[in-house]
């Protein structure tokens, strides 16, 4: 059981001086599923960002635990080693780096394989890595489970993939990574209804009771497909309101300018 | 990740090639420093050549003193011709044993997965691979079907009649300076001679006839491969290559005949105090194909330009190079195509990456001369840079003296993706290693034509570049 907390979070870009977030507090547990739904530019993007540790923003205030440890000064690639996994909205091409090359390089990390070439700093370089025989096995039977075409372990990674294949892709890697807690950001945005279907059936599989989901998203059709503990209403730079499954529906029904109303009326009151 | 240890560790290694590794080198005869034409009378009484190759090699020395240095390209002006060794004959049994190899520098080949037996020789230990099992069954394997493969000397001492009819008539001395010092230096490189119709579907390495002499400084190889062969030559290797001197101008010919194919990979990874001048060139008749894969790594200065003379209808030529410059290195590198007959094609695909301030530079020359109509050429050159203090430069020349012909051209300069870096590390993958497998997809378009080995082996070498570098 583990816990991802973020606490009185603000965030600007290194660039300039505009606050983002604003103070975002959100607790997620193992097992829970967190949808964060907000209108473009209310800053959901740039949350999922700060928690991965994107180089681009730099926390004002606040702090991100998890089990209670601050990950703030965290490089990104050891934020992936405790466990936080980030699907991109935009997944970067790499140009002739196959996606089996870098599954390989990534689940190595993450299991530890390299630690030993690290430590010691000899043995030949990538010798270290999970062996072959292993990882092709493990990869075969994700992509199989995953609706991931057995071809794309060859293809290099994004380059010329459709949407639906990206997303698919991103799904694949949480399943090799297998992280602690996944933040979705936007998975479902660009995909038609099939390739919906298959990314939503894909986070149901690994919605297990030890790992923890903060799908982000604009819409609310990917919540027909994946059931939300809690959904989370995100307006300017923070988390306006929090309820059950039925706020989606709520939202979805009165559309976003309901919140700015309700908010203005709170404001007046 | 890289600790400040490893680091200090691979500087050590660095240093060790500097100025470790050669002073046991006890050579059995060393000729005068500097250049003469009692020296050209020594080295060929040494080697006890016909009188036309001693002659040759006179007029040469006469060419390269009236030559000027180039001064187009990189910064030569360093070079102190009158305090270079030209001819240096190793001993046949080096006295150096693997205990006394440094540690450092059998940690760097373990690091790049060297064979054992390759190590040796890196290391000076004079491993002889021509005593090598696997060598002479491949040897009598190509005595089978008359393919020629020898050191260049041994090649002029049994086929003289062959080579004296090839030699030179593709780079003559008077080609340019380092061609006319080549020329009047020689020594060692391959002699390789595919006869009519042969395939040889096993690459021909240089390695399975390595002995001290290929390693010289002033390597002269030709090959000639007749009407519908084909043949496949590697040459080098990953590994760092210490030399004791700091000036090496190799020449290679190649005569690709009717319908056959000559495809030349090189890997080259010299110490960084040393000026790589080579001049590489093929012809090729009709129908031929003829591709250059070339690799620089190492070096101080390089300057190659792979040249493919399509001189037959239908011809086609391939350059496919890539080249790394870390600091105070400056690799000069590029192609040089020239379409002399109707309906040839080509394709030139550079690569190069610049770190920690070096410079590459691609330098190419793309010639449509009159009469080769209905020719097709295509140049890509991409460079990566690492880091703001590094450079990359375009020379592009296109002369089109036919109409109906059809050029491509492009060029692209790029930087480590800030996002692409950042995607990486966000499966984790440390910094360096995320960087290393940017520039490893970078150049894939070359690596993956490399034998695997030779494509394992850049892949660590990128790597272990990396490593240097990112604290």
């Amino acid at each position: 059981m583990s816990v991802l907390e973020i606490r009185d979070l603000h965030a600007k870009p290194t660039t300039d001086d505009v606050e983002i977030l604003k103070g975002v507090d959100l607790v997620i547990r193992s097992g829970e599923i967190h949808a964060m739904m907000g209108p473009n530019g209310s800053g959901k993007s740039t949350l999922a960002y700060v928690i991965a540790g994107h180089p681009h923003y730099e926390v004002t205030q606040g702090d991100i635990l998890l089990d209670g440890e601050s990950i703030l000064e965290m490089e990104p690639d050891e934020r992936a080693r405790i466990g936080i996994f980030l699907a991109f909205q935009y997944p970067v091409a790499v140009p002739g780096v196959s996606v089996a090359n870098f599954l390989r390089t990534a689940v190595s990390n993450l299991r530890g394989y390299t630690r030993q070439e690290k430590d010691n700093g000899d043995g030949v370089i990538g010798s270290h890595l999970m062996p072959m025989r292993a990882f092709r096995k493990l990869l075969n039977e994700k992509m199989k489970e995953f609706n991931v075409d057995p071809s794309f372990a060859r293809r290099y990674l994004n380059e010329g993939f459709s949407g639906g294949e990206k997303k698919r892709t991103e799904v694949l890697q949480m399943a090799m990574l297998e992280p602690k807690f996944a933040i979705l950001d936007e998975s479902d945005s660009g995909l038609d209804i099939d390739a919906l279907k298959i990314v939503a059936e894909g986070i149901n599989k690994l919605a297990t009771p030890d790992r923890g989901f903060l799908i982000i998203t604009h819409y609310q059709r990917i919540l027909n497909y994946v059931k939300p503990h809690y959904v989370h209403i995100f307006y300017d730079g923070r988390i306006v309101r929090t309820g059950g499954p039925e706020l989606a529906h709520e939202l979805e029904e009165k559309g976003y300018q309901w919140v700015e109303q309700e908010l203005a009326t709170a404001a007046t009151a | 990740m890289a600790t400040k240890a490893d680091l200090e560790q691979l500087q050590g290694v660095k240093e060790e090639y500097k100025y470790g590794f050669h002073d046991e080198f006890q050579p059995i005869f060393k000729a005068e420093k500097g250049l003469s034409h009692e020296l050209i009378d020594q080295i060929s009484d040494m080697k006890g050549e016909p009188d036309w190759m001693r002659q040759f090699r006179h007029e040469a020395l006469d060419i390269f003193w009236s030559k000027p240095m180039p001064t187009w390209g990189a910064d030569l002006s360093e070079i102190d011709f009158d305090n270079i060794y030209y001819y240096v004959r190793p001993t046949e049994k080096q006295g150096r044993s693997w205990e006394e190899v440094p540690e450092e520098i059998k940690r760097t080949f373990e690091r790049l997965g060297i064979p054992e037996a390759e190590r040796k020789f890196l290391a000076g230990v004079g491993a002889q691979y021509e005593s090598e099992v696997v060598y002479h069954s491949l040897r009598e394997e190509w005595e089978k079907r008359g393919v020629v493969f020898l050191d260049m000397d041994s090649g002029l001492r049994e086929h003289e009649e062959i080579v004296r009819e090839y030699f030179a008539t593709i780079v003559p001395p008077t080609d340019n300076k380092f061609a006319a010092l080549n020329s009047a230096v020689w020594s060692g490189g391959s002699f390789v001679y595919v006869p009519k119709g042969v395939h040889l579907d096993i690459p021909l390495q240089a390695y399975f006839r390595i002995n001290a002499e290929n390693m010289g400084q002033f390597e002269r190889t030709l090959i000639i491969v007749e009407e519908g062969a084909s043949v496949h030559y590697v040459e080098g290797c990953t590994a760092p290559i210490y030399s004791s001197q700091s000036l090496h101008s190799a020449v290679v010919e190649i005569i690709v005949k009717k319908n056959a194919r000559c495809r030349y990979t090189t890997i080259q990874n010299w110490s960084t105090d040393v000026y790589n001048l080579v001049t590489k060139r093929a012809v090729a008749y009709e129908g031929a194909t003829m591709e250059w894969v070339d690799g620089n790594l190492g070096s101080k200065v390089t300057m190659k330009y792979p040249a493919v003379y399509l001189m037959g209808p239908k011809a086609h030529g391939e350059v496919l190079s890539m080249a790394f410059a870390g600091r105070g290195q400056h690799q000069d590198a590029g192609a040089k195509i020239v379409h002399a007959a109707p309906y040839t094609s080509s394709k030139v695909v550079s690569k190069s990456i610049s770190k920690d301030g070096g410079r590459a530079s691609y330098r190419g020359l793309l010639k449509v001369g009159r009469g080769a109509h209905h020719s097709r050429a295509n140049v890509v050159c991409d460079a990566l840079l690492l880091d703001p203090a590094s450079r990359s430069d375009t020379y592009p020349y296109i002369e089109i003296e036919e109409e109906h012909v059809s050029i491509g051209h492009e060029a692209s300069v790029s930087k480590i993706g800030e996002e692409q870096l950042f995607y990486l590390m966000s499966r984790g993958i440390p910094e360096d290693e995320a960087t290393a497998m940017i520039v490893g997809g970078f150049i894939e378009p070359l690596v993956k034509e490399l034998p695997m080995e030779y494509a394992v082996e850049l892949n660590r070498l990128i790597q272990l570049q990396m490593e240097g570098s990112i604290g």
